[in-house]
């Protein structure tokens, strides 16, 4: 019985250094004035998300939340910043309206959030259904979901055209 | 309790073998790498350090150890220290799901010869193949020089792109296979290896993985006579060393990935599970070494044409033409 209490014990650090990573990281992605650091945040944030994801007992959608979140959105804006200013030069000042904004945008998301989390009526993943295997995921996006599933691949769809013709269009211009 | 600790004891041992094998396995590619390039080129290659310079990996080793561990004036310090440990234990960590063999028994006990069959070990080698990137962007990045920067935003471009194309190219082994497992697809090629049902696939993934690992002919991350050396031109010592054996080990993934899904993993005849599957990474890193030794490094724009034009397109259709013919 001993032995039960220690993987429950070990289940809950676990969970707490994954709440950890994933505030803290936010904090970073929110705090440092050097960009870089923003994204390393960011992408602290999102594996503390996969590392949720593993307790909530999914380990296919934390492999997918690590695959497309850091491995290609973060990456793709490490590149932006890569090709943007250099190291040496000074950081601008902070300016208080946008910070204003920004907060008050934050703000009115968070109520919303915490308004959804108080209004739904919670289940535990274990009762709510045991199975996450791919194969379930899989049939449930093709059945059930499958409208958001295919608003989702025209959303995806419509950024991949604007982007091919911004590229193209900023080509025409400078040549 | 005590079959628990069993386990845990068991876990442990497999990691340690694990781990040796890469380090050593990685050692002496370097080895292998240069003496063949070296006859390839009608050279010698090192044959000061022991016979047949055999003691020469060790020797590097010694010598990138106890070498000056330099920062650059005006690098990014955390992420200049942090990058190149990103490089070498994404490579590490992927052989975690990786089978050397079938099952050992032990005390009455059958235990897997593979740390971890996860159901979706395939994903599992993706996800930390993506996460490889960031060393190399970060490094370059950080170093605050000219040459490390173009090298990085080069390696980031190239393992971008040629990521897709790795990904669609195993669809349909993953369709013949009807799982993720890397134990389950070797399962799948008792009869036949994939290698004679999916040629395309085959040659699309070879092709993409060693963009991914960067080495010639895709080495334009690293040219050394354009870039000096690329993302890791202001490394020295053992941080150098760390991106120098993430390289190494990334070609024994290679080898074994491809040895996994196309070669029928760790079955063959007469040899036992283990010294087959080594046969096959040998193999694979030494068709690579021949590779280096033959061909010229592609230009900036025919590397991302071949990607996105050539690769992509044909590995979608082969995932159409699979599909049909499963389903017929």
């Amino acid at each position: 019985m001993s032995f039960l209490i220690g993987t429950e014990a070990i289940a809950h650090v676990a969970f707490w250094i994954v709440v950890g990573l994933t505030f803290g990281g936010a904090v970073i992605a929110v705090f440092p004035r050097n960009i870089i650091y923003n994204v390393l945040g960011l992408v602290m944030a999102l594996s503390g998300v996969a590392g949720l994801y593993l307790y909530l007992g999914s380990f296919f959608i934390a492999l997918m939340q690590l695959l497309i979140y850091v491995g290609a959105i973060c990456i793709s804006i490490v590149f932006a910043i890569m090709l943007s200013r250099p190291l040496h030069l000074e950081v601008p000042k902070r300016s208080v309206p946008k910070v204003a904004m920004a907060a008050g945008a934050s703000a009115i998301f968070f109520a919303a959030v915490v308004g959804v989390i108080f209004k739904s009526n919670w289940v535990p993943a274990p009762e709510q259904s045991g199975d996450w295997s791919v194969v379930t995921i899989g049939h449930l996006l093709l059945t059930r979901y499958d409208l958001v599933f295919e608003v989702i691949s025209l959303v995806l769809l419509v950024a991949i055209i604007g982007a091919i013709v911004t590229a193209g269009y900023s080509r025409r211009f400078s040549s | 309790m005590l079959t628990w600790s069993l386990g845990f004891l068991i876990l442990m041992v497999k990691l340690g073998a694990v781990l040796l094998f890469l380090l050593l396995a990685a050692a002496y590619l370097v080895w292998l790498e240069r003496k063949f390039l070296a006859r390839l080129q009608v050279r010698y290659g090192p044959n000061r350090a022991g016979k047949y310079g055999l003691l020469q990996p060790i020797a590097d080793m010694i010598k990138m150890l106890t070498k000056e561990d330099t920062i650059p004036e005006g690098a990014d310090r955390v992420i200049f220290l942090l990058a190149p440990a990103v490089v070498t234990v994404t490579a590490l960590l992927m052989f975690a799901v990786i089978p050397f063999g079938g099952d050992l028994s032990f005390l009455g006990k059958r235990i897997p010869m593979v740390i971890a069959d996860l159901n979706i070990g395939l994903l599992f080698v993706f996800a930390l193949s993506s996460l490889g990137v960031y060393g190399i962007a970060l490094g370059g990045w950080a170093s605050n020089s000219k040459y490390s920067l173009l090298g990085g935003i080069r390696g980031a471009a190239q393992m971008i792109s040629y990521e897709l194309s790795l990904g669609l190219s195993l669809v349909p082994v993953v369709m013949l296979a009807g799982s993720f497992s890397l134990v389950d697809i070797v399962r799948a090629q008792e009869a036949y290896p994939f290698i004679l049902v999916q040629p395309l696939a085959f040659v699309i993934f070879v092709i993409s993985a060693m963009a991914e690992s960067k080495r010639i002919p895709f080495d334009l991350p690293e040219a050394e006579n354009e870039l000096g050396a690329g993302y890791h031109t202001e490394y020295s010592g053992i941080r150098f060393g760390l991106f120098f054996l993430g390289e190494y080990v990334n070609m024994q993934v290679l080898g074994a990935l491809v040895a996994v899904l196309f070669l029928g993993g760790w079955s063959g005849p007469f040899l036992s599970g283990p010294a087959w599957f080594c046969i096959k990474i040998l193999v694979v890193a030494l068709v690579m070494i021949w590779i280096r030794g033959t061909l010229p490094r592609l230009r900036y724009d025919q590397l991302m044409a071949l990607g996105w034009k050539v690769l992509i397109p044909l590995a979608l259709v082969n995932i159409v033409v699979t599909g049909a013919v499963i389903l017929i």
